[in-house]
């Protein structure tokens, strides 16, 4: 019987070689990363700027020059406009999101402000309908923008926790750097494109977080048991070891992942669109931190070695010793 | 190698009553019909025959709890409201103010003639001149002080009574009354938002409290948060007050304890009016739309015996006087009494159309919210979008799975469709769950169940793989799958657990959708660590024993 096989059944790659260029690449769009990220800065949605999106679906092309001049008398501050395309859709409906900065004096948009916009844009376009008006206050944002900071930090603090519970500290410095690594690349991607950052994407890079350390832990939970079996062998070889032997694993889970999530990414709609893309972002960038990032980390770092002694209270807890 | 058969049993029974429990999805109109017709006939406690066929749809013996659908995938509105607790101190101390000048006018002698004067909203400041008396005008300003009511607050009193400066005595609530006006008044709020939402008829709306100060209101099917706002938005609070002088000047000196208020419907006209109403709102007993002797809508309304004394006796020694009926700030009519009203009952006649009467009619009747809300947050979602999500949703799990079950086959052959099965099975059990926890499936939710979809095999990757190396290493095909499954548990845990710690912490940050999608993402991994490490060890320890195999191959 044949097999599809991403990964021939023996490999022995050299993780290590090209570290120069692989972890030293990683460093580097980690930095510029965090660069971008306070030179440009994110596009933050409503959910953390205040203010309204209406969204408008119209049977004629939409022309968001036209649009925007209909707005202007109404002295609304910022505005922008934006179309949506999605693959599939007819070509008898048109999608555009108006967003509107928060009004002066308002938390919520009033319905009066909702009325005069919705006029003015059936003014200049008849067909447009209003599917979903979303808005924001000043000061729900500004708590969500805390609740967004604290649940990331805490999910983060929560996975450190529980890998140098189960693991050594250097592990969990590794899977740090490779949390760190993924959430910075995440949001240069939507630095650089503009994509707009809400609530939403939060919840995808914390998802992301724990994809990734899910790779990361396989990676790992295979290297202790090197350890343990080649205790003579040198660290670094006992990594590569570790790395080829689940290579096989990782690339198949990565692969049905990203399978469910381009079928989402495509067919799903572009309501979830971004939040799928930065998942999926996510999963491609977790996988190779898991493999180039979080293992150098630990060569760096080193290990101790005497953790088959039972008597070591420090060597963590592992689940398969025992019955299974 | 072995199950014993108490397990097996305990295996099969656990995924029969998961898909029990998620069967009702598959009807889901017609059990949603079930149950919206048995609520129905509960609460009318007659059925009519429509009512009655649709409820005998489904068996009542079958379960028939079916899967929330979000505000995002069947429409409506999210409003977020906080409600400004301190307008209700203001409105106490204006309230107040008649007792302690009377209080206060007995007192003259010792403390010779009073004035209130201008103070911070919730305050009361009162101006005495003669400040040798100053503590006699505070023991009888304190005489008016009642204990507070609440469990906590036993045996302090409801006002704080202090000196300010040399000659001026402050009133104001204290913190513990404070406290329980704060708990009265969100009870209130939320039970008029309730009886103004029930009204209009809508189906299965979420009010809840949130905090301190903030009610959540989420109404499924509503056109607009917009029409939601109008439908608890206005006060409705209505006052008759004394007035002063009518003005066309908005910006008229209305003195201490006046106001100056718009007029509803003529433009450019203004009433200075006492701020401490004569009666108010809260007295009314019930409110019907009518006309007056004119033709013209109106409304009928009816006061309670304390309230109709009061205006009884204020229409008694005011005739010939104008007197302003004022309904959210606005003075919607301010008509002469022509004569003593009493009897307690009177209409309020205005600018109004049938409709508008009618409204006005409801809102008096549900009675005035006691503080206005400030709308914080609203999103609405129209039905069309939806079911358009809906549509896209079920399309993208549906080649999802399809695509990561073709890619399992391709890789695994016999056993990638064991892993299909369970995943199937896991996509029945999330459903199951959901439906028995009445948890909310959201769109993003539903891209949580397609995430599933894509890890939940990856635990039966892990253990095929690590078949796949202990056969490797020569091992007799029975011993590689018990040492495939014993040694792959340990990554599986650990890859698990740390994705559910951040579906837990998702749970917690996020409303609605992002809650929606901690909630699949959550289920999700536990029902495929279960199907991944007991139903398709179950599946192959049952077909190995049946065959007996020399060799296999993963």
């Amino acid at each position: 019987m044949r097999r599809l096989k991403l990964v021939p059944e023996k490999t022995n790659i050299d993780f290590f070689k090209i570290a120069l260029v692989t972890f030293g690449g990683s460093v580097v769009l980690t930095l510029a990363s965090i660069i971008l990220f306070v030179a440009i800065g994110l596009n933050y949605g409503i959910d953390f700027k205040g203010g309204t999106t209406i969204r408008v679906d119209s049977q004629t092309p939409i022309d968001t020059g036209k649009y925007r001049t209909a707005l202007q008398p109404l002295k609304l501050g910022d505005v922008m406009i934006t179309q949506v395309f999605d693959p599939t859709s007819s070509s008898e409906k048109h999608v555009a999101m108006v967003r509107v900065q928060a009004q002066s004096g308002q938390e919520s948009i009033t319905p009066a402000t909702t009325q005069a916009i919705e006029a003015a844009i059936k003014k200049v376009d008849a067909s447009a309908t209003f599917p979903s008006i979303e808005s924001v206050g000043p000061k729900v944002s500004g708590e969500l923008i805390k609740t967004a900071v604290i649940a990331v930090l805490a999910a983060v603090a929560a996975i450190v926790f529980y890998i140098w519970l189960r693991f050594e500290w250097q592990f969990a410095l590794g899977a740090v750097a490779a949390t760190v690594h993924d959430v910075a690349l995440t949001i240069g991607i939507f630095v650089v494109f503009q994509l707009k950052f809400d609530l939403s994407i939060v919840a995808a890079i914390l998802t992301i977080v724990g994809y990734s350390i899910n790779d990361t832990v396989v990676v790992f939970d295979r290297a202790r048991e090197n350890l343990i079996k080649y205790k003579k062998m040198p660290l670094r070889d006992v990594l590569n070891l570790s790395a080829n032997e689940t290579l096989s694993r990782t690339v198949m889970t990565s692969g049905t992942t990203l399978i469910a999530l381009i079928a989402l990414l495509v067919l799903g709609g572009d309501v979830i669109r971004n939040f799928v893309f930065a998942m999926t972002w996510g999963v491609i960038v977790g996988t190779y931190s898991s493999i180039y990032v979080a293992k150098n980390i630990v060569l760096q770092l080193g290990v101790k070695r005497d953790w088959s002694k039972p008597s070591d209270k420090n060597a963590g807890t592992n689940f398969s010793k025992g019955k299974a | 190698m072995q199950i014993p058969m108490w397990k097996r049993a305990l295996i099969v029974l656990v995924c029969l009553t998961a898909l029990f429990f998620a069967m009702p999805n598959l009807f889901y109109s017609r059990v949603q019909n079930h149950n919206d017709a048995v609520q129905k006939i509960t609460k009318t406690g007659t059925a009519t025959p429509a009512e009655k066929a649709q409820a005998d749809a489904w068996p009542s013996w079958l379960p028939s709890s079916i899967v929330n659908l979000g505000l995002d995938l069947r429409g409506g509105a999210y409003l977020l409201a906080e409600v400004q607790l301190s307008n209700v101190y203001t409105d106490r101390m204006n309230a107040l103010w008649p007792e302690v000048r009377d209080a206060l006018r007995s007192e003259r002698d010792t403390i010779g003639g009073i004035r209130r004067v201008q103070s911070s909203p919730g305050t009361l400041k009162v101006q005495i001149s003669k400040p040798e008396g100053m503590a006699q005008a505070i023991a009888a300003v304190k005489k008016l002080a009642t204990p507070v009511t609440t469990l906590t607050g036993v045996g302090k009193s409801d006002l704080a009574v202090t000196q300010d400066g040399d000659n001026a005595v402050l009133v104001q609530l204290s913190d513990a009354e404070k406290k329980a006006t704060d708990e009265r008044t969100m009870q209130q709020s939320l039970e008029i938002v309730r009886r103004r939402i029930d009204e209009a008829g809508t189906r299965e709306p979420t009010i809840t409290r949130q905090g301190d100060d903030r009610i959540l209101i989420e109404v499924p099917g509503i056109g607009s948060a917009a029409e939601l706002k109008k439908l608890i938005g206005t006060t409705a609070k209505l006052t008759f007050n004394q007035v002063i002088q009518q003005t066309g000047d908005k910006n008229a000196n209305a003195g201490v304890g006046n106001e100056v208020l718009p007029s509803e419907d003529q433009k450019g006209v203004y009433y200075v009016v006492n701020s401490t109403p004569v009666v108010s709102g809260n007295s009314l007993t019930d409110a019907e739309p009518a006309f007056d002797q004119n033709g013209r809508p109106a409304v009928n309304f009816r006061f309670d015996a304390s309230g109709a004394r009061k205006f009884g006796d204020y229409t008694r020694d005011h005739i010939g006087q104008p007197f302003a009926i004022v309904l959210d700030n606005k003075v919607i009519s301010a008509p002469v009494i022509q004569s003593y009203i009493g009897g307690g009952s009177g209409i309020i006649t205005g600018n109004f159309t049938i409709e508008s009467s009618t409204n006005l009619a409801v809102l008096l009747r549900a009675g005035a919210l006691p503080a206005k809300l400030t709308f914080l947050e609203e999103r609405t979602v129209g039905p069309t979008l939806g079911a358009d999500s809906i549509a896209a949703g079920k399309m993208a799990a549906l080649v999802g799975t399809i695509a990561v079950m073709i890619f399992m086959v391709a890789s695994y052959g016999m056993f990638g469709w064991i892993a299909n099965f369970a995943l199937v099975l896991n996509m029945a059990m999330m459903f199951g769950v959901l439906s028995a926890i009445g948890g909310t499936l959201t769109l993003p939710g539903i891209a949580g169940i397609v995430l599933t979809v894509g890890m939940a095999v990856d635990a039966n990757v892990l253990i095929y793989e690590r078949i796949r190396e202990e056969l490797r290493v020569a091992k007799g095909p029975a011993r590689a799958i018990e040492l495939g499954y014993e040694r792959a548990l340990s990554a599986i845990l650990d890859s698990n657990i740390t994705t559910f710690m951040t579906a837990v912490i998702l749970y917690w940050l996020g409303a609605g959708p992002v809650r929606g999608f901690a909630i699949t993402l959550g289920l999700g991994i536990l029902t495929s660590v279960f199907t991944a490490i007991y139903v398709t060890r179950l599946v192959i320890v049952i077909w190995f024993e049946r065959r007996r195999p020399k060799t296999i191959v993963v």
